[in-house]
């Protein structure tokens, strides 16, 4: 199947090196202590940070740090066909671990030790990325709950299709069995925390595709960090003196 | 913006209009009288401090090559040489001294665990209250059985924060008449930035009757005014019947008049009540002059209580606080 027709269009209008359009929304959940919504394009997650709170599990309780815990759920309606089960998959299970350990990275847990964050992510409709679109809803939610990071972990993907490098892949062209990397960084200080790929890729290309994924992340981290500074003046200026 | 997440309000056009021209001018004034707008950062953003040499780090800060980055989204702060990040939303952080107001969610030997919006639960030892009948002496093993008479599960306390223990558990301690027990109303949670520490905590409104403690956690306590010198020397007799769970039926009419609380009280309770909740969910300050100006506000337009949460009740507050402070930097 062409993925990239000969005028260089993707299937949905998109250029090769071009992303989706993305929308973030900081306190999409009243009661959460952080919570955010974000989409790219069709991809729709919400993110909701409870915590630094005190442990349940008390035999969990790290003394040095604090505890992270990530939980992904893929809405029954997220995607075309209806899912049969919500939540316990393996697919879940291993992006609940990767979202962790990602956010784990960059927050800075010895600072609030002997207690829990949790981390709740939804995804409400699924278009491809949803991965990436999670890490950064869980950071923008992270960063409304007021919990120190060391820096914004931000996430995007990008794949080979065509023998042409593509920018945050949908869901048509992710199912298209290409090679399809996921990538997450620490914006600012410029460290890869998260680094997956499916398929396989001669080394040159791989670097190519992968530079394009870290551009994109940062083209996403520059959005986050508008919105959160929109955030934080509008909260300074209604406080008042 | 987050606006009305927590209040389900739905604005009309014109609504919206009047309230975003309302916040544009809240923003002109913070802009004016003070340049920390312009000093707010994000996460990973580098805070210039201009050269100068021996600066002192403060919370949500963080030195990478040299450079001083905050870790936190807030306003940067400079006193002296401490450089500070000062967080908005965020969970509570104790000082000690503190007045707050949490929940009891656990009785345990000698203490009870309070809910008070930190990072771990606080402790309030046995010890560290004054028992009801006022005197002071060692706690006994009777003491502690008796515990639950005190205080129960789910009951709403207010006390002071009495520092960090060695191991890093927070304690609190509630040794005058005016802390213990909150009854006959209603708990608030709000954010805790929005309340500012001050003398007074504790306020009795007399023109209602009513009780208002602006937990510095973030915890809102609108009650029944209680007296509190009464309370202390008949505590002992009164409390006894409720121990044994408040049962309308057994009660005698007696007891039921002393559980009674009037009905222009409770509505009282309610307009303070949801005076906070629109003022909270406008993010604005929560000082008892705002509060009982917005009360009054609400009771000279004639807004039933039901309708202080309604959108036309929301803008004209937001207008009020445009107006409050055009004239409060005039007098400056």
């Amino acid at each position: 199947m062409e993925y990239v027709s000969p005028e260089g269009l993707r299937l949905d209008g998109r250029r090769p090196m071009e992303m989706r359009q993305i929308r973030a929304e900081l306190g999409a959940i009243a009661k959460a202590d952080g919570s955010a919504l974000f989409e790219m394009g069709n991809t729709k997650v919400t993110a909701a940070v409870y915590g630094p709170r005190e442990v349940e599990n008390k035999s969990q309780q790290l003394n040095d740090r604090a505890l992270v815990r990530c939980e992904y759920g893929m809405a029954n309606f997220s995607t075309g066909d209806r899912m049969r089960k919500p939540k316990g998959d393996r697919r879940s299970t291993e992006i609940s671990l990767v979202i962790r350990q990602t956010l784990e990275a960059c927050i800075m847990t010895h600072l609030m030790p002997r207690s829990q964050i949790d981390v709740f992510v939804q995804v409400l409709q699924a278009d491809g990325g949803t991965r990436s679109a999670c890490i950064n809803a869980a950071t923008l939610a992270l960063a409304d709950a007021g919990i120190p990071m060391r820096d914004l972990a931000t996430s995007c993907s990008a794949g080979y299709l065509n023998s042409t490098p593509l920018l945050d892949l949908n869901y048509v062209e992710d199912s298209a069995g290409g090679p399809d990397v996921t990538v997450g960084i620490l914006s600012k200080m410029d460290k890869v925390t998260l680094l997956q790929m499916d398929g396989k890729l001669p080394m040159e290309t791989f670097e190519t595709v992968m530079q394009l994924a870290v551009d994109g992340c940062k083209a996403i981290a520059k959005y986050i960090r508008e919105v959160l500074q929109e955030n934080t003046k509008q909260l300074e200026y209604r406080r008042g003196l | 913006m987050r606006d009305m997440k927590e209040l389900q309000v739905s604005l009309n056009q014109t609504q919206k209009v009047r309230l975003q021209t309302a916040i544009q001018q809240l923003e002109k004034f913070t802009a004016r009288v003070s340049s920390s707008a312009d000093a707010s950062v994000t996460v990973a953003e580098t805070i210039s401090v201009n050269h100068e040499e021996g600066v002192l780090k403060g919370h949500g800060t963080s030195e990478v090559d040299g450079e001083i980055v905050a870790t936190l989204c807030g306003v940067v702060e400079k006193v002296n040489k401490l450089v500070y990040v000062r967080t908005l939303r965020a969970r509570y952080k104790p000082e000690t001294g503190d007045i707050i107001v949490g929940r009891v969610i656990e009785v345990a030997p000698k203490r009870w665990r309070l809910e008070i919006n930190f990072s771990q639960d606080a402790v309030l030892m046995l010890s560290s209250m004054n028992l009801p009948d006022g005197i002071q002496r060692r706690r006994t093993a009777t003491d502690e059985l008796n515990m639950r008479s005190i205080f129960e599960e789910n009951d709403v306390i207010c006390a002071e924060v009495r520092g960090f223990q060695h191991d890093g558990t927070l304690h609190l301690q509630a040794r005058s008449q005016k802390y213990g027990k909150l009854e006959k109303g209603q708990l608030l949670s709000v954010s805790s930035y929005l309340v500012k520490r001050r003398k007074q905590h504790f306020h009795h409104l007399q023109d209602y009757g009513i009780d208002l403690i602006l937990g510095c956690n973030g915890f809102v306590w609108v009650g029944e005014h209680v007296e509190v010198r009464d309370d202390m020397i008949t505590d002992d007799q009164e409390n006894k019947p409720e121990l044994s769970k408040p049962n309308f039926k057994s009660m005698s009419l007696e007891e039921q008049e002393q559980t009674y609380t009037p009905l222009d009280t409770r509505q009282n309770i309610c307009r303070i009540a949801n005076a906070v909740r629109v003022l909270t969910s406008l993010g604005i300050t929560l000082t008892v002059d705002v509060i009982i100006a917005t009360v009054e506000m609400s009771k000279t337009l004639n807004f039933d209580i039901h309708e202080m949460v309604g959108a036309e009740f929301y803008v004209q507050v937001a207008e009020k606080e445009v107006e409050r402070r055009s004239s409060s930097t005039k007098k400056k």
